[in-house]
């Protein structure tokens, strides 16, 4: 089939999002002629505010920029500003926080494959509808996010923006008993993500695989949490404090975030598939048999299956989140005191999104000089434009309505913070007669 | 009797829900903060029968108005608050009634917001919304202690 004209995938904002997004797409014959994935929201505010601020607020203050991934800001900012002074942590912090980070990946990732992502597979406009067929399906993700929730109100101190994380442990850390009080729920959690596993690979996928360079940290004894080099596999292999020398941040002008690349190769990917591949060996044994039992090995190239590889990492955070437990002990002293010094820190952690990047500045009353964040979104930004102009290529023959649905659901592979509003857009089409 | 605000204090008007509760906790009423994400919130609830729920809503109403309304209302085309990711607390409605894990009793209150991005300062509408939600909350529980019969304000 030919097609001719002019024709315009435009996908308008709508506000209570984290960020807010719209994707244009013009399609010109059967050439896609344009793509804009518009973000309207980085952290820029929030690296403005922290100037000034003493080092012990800033926690405090970063767990505020997303709703989902409180926990993955305060680690990379925690982290960095400890790498600054020099600070080494209890192993029982670290293992602690381990345990808090399986807890927000379990959240992001069950509201991410339940909630926003599997409705797209089964047809659904969203997950109220879908529960209408499926009630037991969505009960079952709203008692597995629960476990991940727990685990966070347990270790943050309260439901929203957790406040006990700190430069040098935790304000408060939990008893032995308490955090065993987790392990049944955690027990009936790993099942239910195995069951998940089984049940993201039986959707269909549409075709579409990319030769991506995938970025993720890479541990040598763990599947990647807070600490590793920075890999790809294209021979990346760096310190988190040399990111800005490989990465580079491009102004576009038609978005506020800025674009994220690779000096000298382009556009990257960040996320559960970039780990997947690049940290295959180092799941443990129940989530790579999982992922095996399913047909999934690295390398997965088709972003449309990254729901069955959040599902496989939903079972990795709770074997992980078991495996913390068992080993733990409370820390004689949940935080060690941090004086005031001069100093500059770069941190990496992994977000259930992709690698969060904090860079800080102290100076030497404690205070924060400058910050800067590079969240995942903004990262994989322009890798999504990349994929949506070669997929957009393929649907040129579609109804205009499906087509926009089908970009609409490739955005949604990325679960960028922005995927809130893809799912309550409204769409504008515009058509133009052919000659045009 | 469980009183939930949802929102964002760092995103302006987003912070209205968030500031009833912490001004009922002033009063030394009991309120919880969650971020308006629609699974957070239905397992908040759950097991709860009377519920007040207190969140920044765009309607198109001038700023600062305060809407109230229970599921059991058609429920208006509104997207509640700026800050929550995907689903708020319309959806938490919704889906709760597909679930069949309502409350027995649920009452939302919406303050119209206007200004929503990161770091802006609350609307002084909106700050005047939030006393008055807070004293009709606290209007509602003196009533409910006395045993009146409530009326939905």
């Amino acid at each position: 089939m030919t097609v001719h004209g002019t024709r315009t995938i435009r996908v308008d904002t709508l506000a209570r999002v984290e960020g807010e997004g719209s994707l244009y797409i013009k399609l010109v014959g059967e050439r896609v002629a344009d793509v804009k994935l518009k973000i309207y929201e980085p952290p820029r505010f929030f690296e403005a505010f922290l100037r000034g601020r003493h080092f012990s607020e800033v926690a405090d203050i970063t767990a505020r920029i997303c709703g989902i991934c409180p926990i993955a800001y305060q680690m990379s900012a925690i982290h960095a500003i400890e790498r600054a002074l020099g600070v080494r942590i209890d192993p029982r912090v670290r293992l602690l926080r381990r345990l808090f980070y399986c807890g927000e990946w379990i959240e992001s990732h069950t509201l991410h494959v339940y909630m926003l992502h599997a409705p797209d597979f089964l047809g659904y406009q969203d997950v109220i509808a879908m529960a209408a067929d499926h009630r037991a399906v969505v009960e079952k993700a709203l008692r597995l996010k629960k476990v991940g929730n727990r685990i966070v109100q347990l270790l943050g101190g309260r439901e929203i923006h957790p406040i006990s994380a700190a430069v040098g442990g935790f304000y408060k850390t939990p008893t032995k008993q308490q955090v065993r009080d987790l392990v049944a729920d955690l027990e009936w959690a790993l099942e239910a993500s195995l069951e998940t596993v089984r049940w993201t690979a039986g959707l269909k996928f549409p075709d579409f695989e990319q030769d991506y360079e995938f970025v993720a940290l890479r541990h040598p004894d763990e599947y990647p949490f807070n600490e590793g080099r920075l890999v790809s596999n294209r021979g990346l292999d760096i310190d988190a404090a040399e990111y800005e020398d490989h990465f580079a941040e491009l102004h576009v002008k038609h978005s506020n975030a800025l674009h994220s690349v690779v000096r000298g190769r382009g556009s990257y990917l960040v996320g559960p598939l970039a780990r997947f591949n690049l940290n295959f060996d180092k799941l443990p044994e129940v989530a790579c048999q999982a992922a095996l039992d399913v047909g999934l090995q690295p390398p997965v190239k088709n972003i449309f299956r990254s729901i069955v590889v959040r599902a496989v990492e939903i079972v990795f955070a709770c074997a992980e989140a078991l495996r913390v437990i068992r080993e733990y002990d409370a820390p004689a002293v949940s935080r060690v005191e941090v004086p005031n010094r001069i100093g500059v820190g770069q941190a990496i952690t992994e977000a259930p999104r992709g690698i969060l990047y904090h860079r800080y500045a102290l100076d030497e009353n404690g205070l924060i000089v400058t910050a800067k964040i590079v969240p995942p979104t903004s990262q994989n930004q322009k890798r999504i434009e990349d994929d949506l102009r070669e997929y957009a290529a393929q649907l040129v023959a579609w109804p205009l309505e499906e087509a926009t649905w089908k970009c609409e659901q490739a955005v949604r592979s990325y679960d960028p913070c922005i995927s809130c509003a893809t799912h309550f857009l409204k769409l504008v089409v515009e058509r133009t007669d052919a000659g045009i | 009797m469980l009183i939930i605000g949802c929102g964002n204090r760092q995103r302006g008007d987003d912070g209205a829900g968030i500031l009833v509760a912490e001004r009922l906790r002033d009063l030394g009423i009991s309120a919880e903060t969650r971020s308006g994400e629609a699974a957070d919130l239905i397992e908040a609830w759950r097991g709860a029968d009377d519920v007040i729920v207190v969140d920044a809503v765009v309607t198109g109403a001038p700023v600062g108005t305060v809407q109230a309304w229970d599921p059991w209302q058609p429920l208006p085309s509104v997207r509640t608050s700026a800050s929550t990711h995907g689903l708020g607390v319309a959806e938490a409605i919704e889906l709760a009634q597909v679930l069949q894990c309502l409350p027995a009793r649920l009452q939302v209150y919406g303050i119209e917001g206007r200004r929503f991005e990161p770091g802006v300062k609350i609307s002084p509408e909106v700050q005047r919304a939030i006393e008055e939600v807070a004293r009709r909350i606290v209007a509602r529980l003196n009533a409910s202690q006395q045993g009146k019969s409530d009326s939905f304000t």
